[in-house]
C-alpha cells in the first residue's frame, strides 16, 4: 500500500540498470518513459565506458501506453546491437510496459540468436526497490545466461555482496571482499566492477561455492543459484569491517573451503599484527578526543548499519544506540538480522529499527540521550539533525553528497582503518 | 495562448506551441519552415536515454522555500527529492536563509497499481502538513498513477477544506511529453493557478526567472542602478513572493524555454509586461535585453548610462580576447533555450559554429512569434548546420567525429565527458549565467581559451578508452534513425 516515504533512501526496482552498469562491457536497454535513466542514476562515477545518458531507451509515450510499446522496444534492441558495442544487453522494463502488459519476453526472443546475448528483467517501479531490482537481474542472468557445469574449478568462488552505486563503496567493498578470498588461496570471481564481465558470468557455474556477504540482498539469488546449478553457498550476513569481524570472516571462508586453519591463523596474524600497529599509534587519540562520545547510531541500508555496528562496538568498544535500516528489509529475513545486532561482544545488544520514514527517523534520534554528542553515520538527510545535536556526522549510505569515494572501501582491515580515520577526521575539527 | 488557471492540466509543447525532437538540416532551413508552418518533427526508431518532465516540474517548484511536493508514484519517480534536499539545503545556505521544503514519495506498489491507493494518498497528504506545516503543497502524478487514472485532482479538491495553505495537484505523467520543458510549464501553471494573487499594488520589482541564481548579487545592484528589484525565481523564493507576482514592472527570464509560460501568463492574466527578448548573454544579447527592460519600466535613460559606463570597462578586453578566439570551430549542443543564444555568442566572439545541436525546438513562442534568438540570427545572415536531437548522446558523437572540432560546448551533466573522450576540449555552460552581461562573456571567453589551452586531460583520457559506439554507426548519416512521426 502506499505510504509516506520522507527523505526516501532507496530507487525503485529500475535502478538495477546500476547493477547492469556495473558488470564490464553489460549495458541496460529501458523500456521506460524517456528520463527514468537519468532521474535513478547519481553523479557518483556513473559515467563509465557506458553512462546512463547513453542506455537505449524506447521513451514511451501516449501512443505506446495506449498501443503497447513492442514495435518500438523491438527497433530499439534491434539498433541497440548495430550502435554499441557491448558483450551483454539487458532489457529492463518500467512501469508502463507492465500495467499495460506489453509482452517483453516474447519480444526478447527474437533475439536469441543474435551474436551477442540479449536477456530482460522484470523492474518496473511499483514492484519493489533497487535492492529488489539488484535480486531481479542477477536472477534473470541465472536463469537465461547460465546452465549447470559438469567441470568444477577448484577453489573457484563467487563473490556476492550489496548493490553497486547504491552502495557508494561497491567498487572497493567487491575487491577487498575478493583479495581476502584470494589471500585464502582461493579464486574469487567477481562479476562487478574492474575488468569483471561476460567472463566472469560464464565461470559462475563452475565455482566451488557461492559467498554471500550481505544481511539479506541475494540471498535469493544464491538458493536459485544452488538450485539451478547445484553450487553450494556460504552466507555471511556482516560485512567484515575492521579486524574482529575480518578475521571472523577469514576463519569461516577457509574453513567452507577446507583451507588449513595454520595457514588462516598466520595470514590472520600478519594482518592483525599491523592492524594493532596502527590502533596502538593512534589509541590515545581515540581516548583522548573530548569531543567523542560512547554512543553512535547507524542509519543506513541493512549492510551498513550492521557492518558498522560490530565494528564500533567490538573494536572500538563504543555503544549502540538504535540502529536504523532503511532498506525495506522484506520481513521474513527480519527476525535473523535482529538476532545478529543482539550478538555483540560483551552480551552487548543494538536495537535494530526497520524503518523508511526518516521523519519517524530524525525523531528517535532527537528523542534519544546520547549521553554527549551523538556519532551519527547515515545519508546525507541526516546531517542537519546531526548538527542539530551537535553530533558527528559521516555520510556513508545514499543519499551522499559529503563525500567523494572513487575506490575506496570500509571492508576488511584495511577498511576498518579508513573508517577509524573518516570518523576522527570529523571529530577532531572541534577541541570541545 | 489562452492560459486555463480553472484547469490544472497544461497542454504539452508538441501541440500547444509546434514543439519538435528530431530534424537534420541548417539553421535558416528550420526557421524558414517553423514560419510558414511545413515543419514536422521526425520520431527516431532508436533512442538513448534523456530527461523526465517530472524532473523539471518538480523540481522547480522545489526550489519554493517550506514548501511539500507529494509525488504519488513509485520510488523511483519521488527519487529526485533527495537532489532537491540538497539541492535547496546548499541554495538556502548560500541566501543565508533557511530552506524547509520537503519532496516526498509513496512508495506505490503493485497492489496500488491494481486498486488504486486514493485513501492513501489523502492520508499522506494530511500527515505531510501536519509534519511541516508546509506553505504550499503540490500533489503530482506519475506515469504510473497517470496510466491507472488515479484522480489526483479530486483527491486534492478533497483535502482543500481542511488545509489552510494553497494545495494544487501537478500533472507529472513523464510518457505525455517527449519535452521535458513541458516541464517548466507544468509548474508555472501550478504557481499561477494557485499561488500568485491579483494585483492591490504596483510594486517597483521585475519577476526575474532563472534556475540558481548565481548572478543575484551582482543582477541586484545593477538593478538598483534603475531603481528596479529582481524578484529571482523559483530558487529560493517563497509563497509569500510568489502571491505578489502580478504586481510587477515586468517579468524576464534568462532562458526563454524556463520562462516563456509564466512569462506570457503573466501578461495574459495581469497586464505584466514580459520581456521577451534574445537573451542577456553576449555584447548584443545583454544590450537588447537591457534596453527591452528600460523601456518596459520606463527607465530607458538610466539604462544607456549604464550600458555606456560598462561598455567602456568590458568592450576593450572582449576586443582584444577576441584576437586569440579567431578561427575556432565549435560544435555545441543545449536545450534551444541555449543552443541558439549560445550560437549568436559564439559569433560575437569570432568562433566559428560548425554545428549546433538543439534538444528540442519549440516552432513559435506563446505569442505566436518564432523564438526571439532564431530570428536574431536569421536577420544578421548567420546559418550554420543544426539538428533537434532531444540529447541523443550517439548523435553528438557522430557529428563530433565527423568534424572534429576544437571544441564542444554542452550544459547537461554527463555529457561533457563523451566530447573529451573523442578527443574534443569541452566546455560545461552549466551556470545559466555563464556568458550573462559584458563581464561573464569575457570570462567565458577565458574559460574557452583555458579549455584549448591545456588539453592534457582530454589527451590523456582519449587515448586509452574506447568509445562505446560501433565503427559501424560512425559510418551512418546522423538522421539514420530518423523516421518521419506519424500523427
Amino acid at each position: 500500500m502506499a505510504k509516506l516515504l520522507d527523505k526516501q533512501r532507496y530507487k525503485c526496482a529500475l535502478a538495477a540498470m546500476q547493477t547492469v552498469q556495473a558488470i564490464t562491457r553489460a549495458i541496460p536497454i529501458l523500456h521506460s518513459g524517456p528520463g527514468c535513466a537519468q532521474k535513478l542514476s547519481d553523479g557518483i562515477g556513473s559515467s563509465g565506458y557506458f553512462s546512463p545518458n547513453i542506455f537505449p531507451c524506447t521513451s514511451i509515450n501516449e501512443k505506446d501506453v495506449v498501443f503497447g510499446g513492442v514495435k518500438k522496444l523491438d527497433s530499439t534492441i534491434e539498433n541497440a546491437l548495430k550502435v554499441i558495442d557491448a558483450d551483454l544487453y539487458v532489457v529492463l522494463t518500467g512501469c508502463i510496459p507492465e500495467i499495460v502488459g506489453d509482452d517483453v519476453g516474447e519480444t526478447v526472443s527474437h533475439y536469441e540468436d543474435a551474436e551477442k546475448p540479449v536477456i530482460f528483467a522484470s523492474t518496473a517501479g511499483f514492484k519493489g526497490n533497487n535492492y529488489r531490482g539488484h535480486e531481479q537481474v542477477i536472477n534473470a542472468i541465472t536463469e537465461q545466461l547460465l546452465e549447470p557445469s559438469e567441470e568444477k574449478e577448484e577453489g573457484l568462488v563467487n563473490i556476492w555482496a550489496d548493490v553497486p552505486y547504491q552502495d557508494l563503496f561497491w567498487l572497493g567493498n567487491y575487491r577487498e571482499l575478493a583479495k581476502l578470498v584470494e589471500e585464502l588461496g582461493l579464486k574469487p570471481n567477481v562479476i562487478f566492477g574492474y575488468g569483471n564481465g561476460i567472463e566472469n558470468i560464464k565461470k559462475i557455474p563452475k565455482a566451488q561455492f557461492n559467498l554471500l556477504v550481505s544481511p539479506w540482498v541475494s540471498l535469493t539469488n544464491v538458493k536459485k543459484l544452488e538450485q539451478k546449478l547445484g553450487t553450494p553457498y556460504l552466507y555471511i550476513p556482516t560485512l567484515p569491517v575492521g579486524a574482529f569481524e575480518t578475521s571472523r570472516f577469514l576463519r569461516t571462508v577457509g574453513e567452507f573451503a577446507g583451507v588449513d586453519s595454520e595457514k588462516v591463523e598466520r595470514i590472520i596474524s600478519e594482518h592483525e599484527k599491523y592492524y594493532y600497529y596502527l590502533i596502538e599509534r593512534y589509541a590515545d587519540l581515540f581516548l583522548e578526543t573530548r569531543v567523542m562520545a560512547k554512543q553512535f547510531s547507524v542509519i543506513g541500508d541493512a549492510q551498513y548499519t550492521l557492518g558498522i555496528t560490530k565494528f564500533l562496538v567490538n573494536d572500538l568498544g563504543l555503544i549502540p544506540a538504535q540502529q536504523f535500516i532503511t532498506d525495506d528489509t522484506p520481513k521474513q529475513y527480519r527476525e535473523a538480522i535482529k538476532a545478529e545486532f543482539e550478538n555483540l561482544n560483551y552480551g552487548l545488544k543494538a536495537e535494530a529499527v526497520f524503518e523508511t520514514d526518516s521523519y519517524k527517523i530524525h525523531e528517535a534520534v532527537k528523542a534519544h540521550d546520547y549521553h554527549g554528542y551523538p556519532l551519527i553515520l547515515g545519508g546525507y538527510y541526516d546531517k542537519e539533525v546531526t548538527n542539530e545535536l551537535d553530533g558527528h556526522f559521516l555520510n556513508i549510505t545514499w543519499p551522499v553528497q559529503d563525500k567523494v569515494v572513487l575506490d575506496e572501501s570500509y571492508v576488511g582491515y584495511q577498511g576498518g582503518i579508513k573508517l577509524i580515520e573518516d570518523i576522527y577526521s570529523v571529530a577532531v575539527q572541534r577541541w570541545n | 495562448m489562452a492560459i486555463n488557471t480553472n484547469s490544472s492540466n497544461v497542454a504539452v509543447r508538441e501541440n500547444r506551441i509546434g514543439s519538435i525532437t528530431g530534424y537534420v538540416g541548417s539553421l535558416k532551413d528550420l526557421a524558414q519552415q517553423s514560419e510558414c508552418g511545413t515543419l514536422k518533427g521526425c520520431a527516431r526508431c532508436f533512442s538513448q536515454s534523456s530527461t523526465c518532465l517530472s524532473q523539471c516540474g518538480l523540481g522547480q517548484l522545489a526550489g519554493i522555500r517550506d514548501v511539500a511536493i507529494i509525488h504519488h508514484g513509485p520510488a523511483g519517480c519521488s527519487v529526485a527529492g533527495a537532489g532537491a534536499y540538497y539541492l535547496d539545503k546548499t541554495m538556502a545556505k548560500k541566501r543565508g536563509v533557511t530552506n524547509n521544503t520537503v519532496y516526498v514519495g509513496t512508495d506505490m506498489n503493485e497492489k496500488d497499481t491494481i486498486f488504486g491507493s486514493a485513501e492513501s494518498l489523502r492520508r499522506i497528504i494530511l500527515e505531510v502538513n501536519r509534519r511541516y506545516s508546509p506553505k504550499a503543497i503540490f500533489v503530482s502524478s506519475s506515469c504510473a498513477t497517470g496510466i491507472i487514472g488515479e484522480d489526483i485532482d479530486s483527491i486534492v479538491d478533497d483535502v482543500r477544506d481542511e488545509i489552510d495553505v494553497p494545495i494544487a495537484a501537478v500533472h507529472c505523467e513523464g510518457f505525455k511529453s517527449r519535452i521535458w520543458a513541458t516541464g517548466f510549464d507544468i509548474s508555472d501553471h501550478a504557481v499561477l493557478s494557485s499561488i500568485v494573487q491579483p494585483p492591490k499594488q504596483k510594486r517597483n520589482t521585475v519577476n526575474f526567472k532563472n534556475f540558481y541564481e548565481s548572478a543575484r548579487p551582482e543582477i541586484i545592484e545593477m538593478f538598483r542602478e534603475f531603481d528596479l528589484e529582481p524578484t529571482f525565481l523559483y530558487c529560493n523564493s517563497t509563497v509569500e513572493e510568489l502571491s505578489h507576482l502580478s504586481e510587477a514592472l515586468a517579468t524576464t527570464c534568462i532562458c526563454g524555454t524556463l520562462g516563456n509560460y509564466l512569462g506570457n501568463g503573466l501578461e495574459e492574466k495581469y497586464g505584466v509586461p514580459y520581456v521577451r527578448t534574445i537573451n542577456p548573454l553576449g555584447i548584443t544579447g545583454f544590450e537588447t535585453w537591457l534596453r527591452a527592460i528600460g523601456e518596459a519600466t520606463g527607465r530607458s535613460e538610466k539604462v544607456e548610462k549604464y550600458i555606456a559606463e560598462q561598455r567602456a570597462i568590458y568592450i576593450p578586453q572582449i576586443e582584444e580576447i577576441k584576437k586569440e578566439l579567431k578561427g575556432l570551430r565549435a560544435v555545441l549542443g543545449m536545450g534551444p533555450g541555449y543552443t541558439f543564444e549560445v550560437s549568436r555568442v559564439l559569433n560575437e566572439l569570432g568562433i566559428e559554429v560548425v554545428w549546433a545541436l538543439a534538444w528540442h525546438y519549440d516552432k513559435k513562442y506563446e505569442n505566436g512569434d518564432v523564438p526571439p534568438s532564431m530570428k536574431y540570427l536569421l536577420d544578421n545572415g548567420v546559418d550554420f548546420e543544426a539538428s533537434v536531437a532531444d540529447q541523443q548522446n550517439y548523435e553528438v558523437m557522430n557529428i563530433l567525429k565527423k568534424y572534429q572540432p576544437d571544441l564542444y560546448l554542452s550544459r547537461h551533466p554527463g555529457s561533457t565527458v563523451w566530447a573529451i573522450k573523442n578527443g574534443t576540449p569541452a566546455v560545461y555552460v552549466a551556470d545559466e549565467y555563464m556568458i550573462f552581461g559584458y563581464k561573464h562573456t569575457l570570462e567565458f571567453a577565458h574559460s574557452v581559451l583555458n579549455s584549448i589551452h591545456n588539453r592534457s586531460f582530454e589527451a590523456n583520457l582519449a587515448k586509452r578508452v574506447k568509445l562505446p559506439y560501433t565503427d559501424w554507426w560512425y559510418e551512418q548519416n546522423v538522421d539514420k534513425f530518423l523516421v518521419e512521426a506519424k500523427k
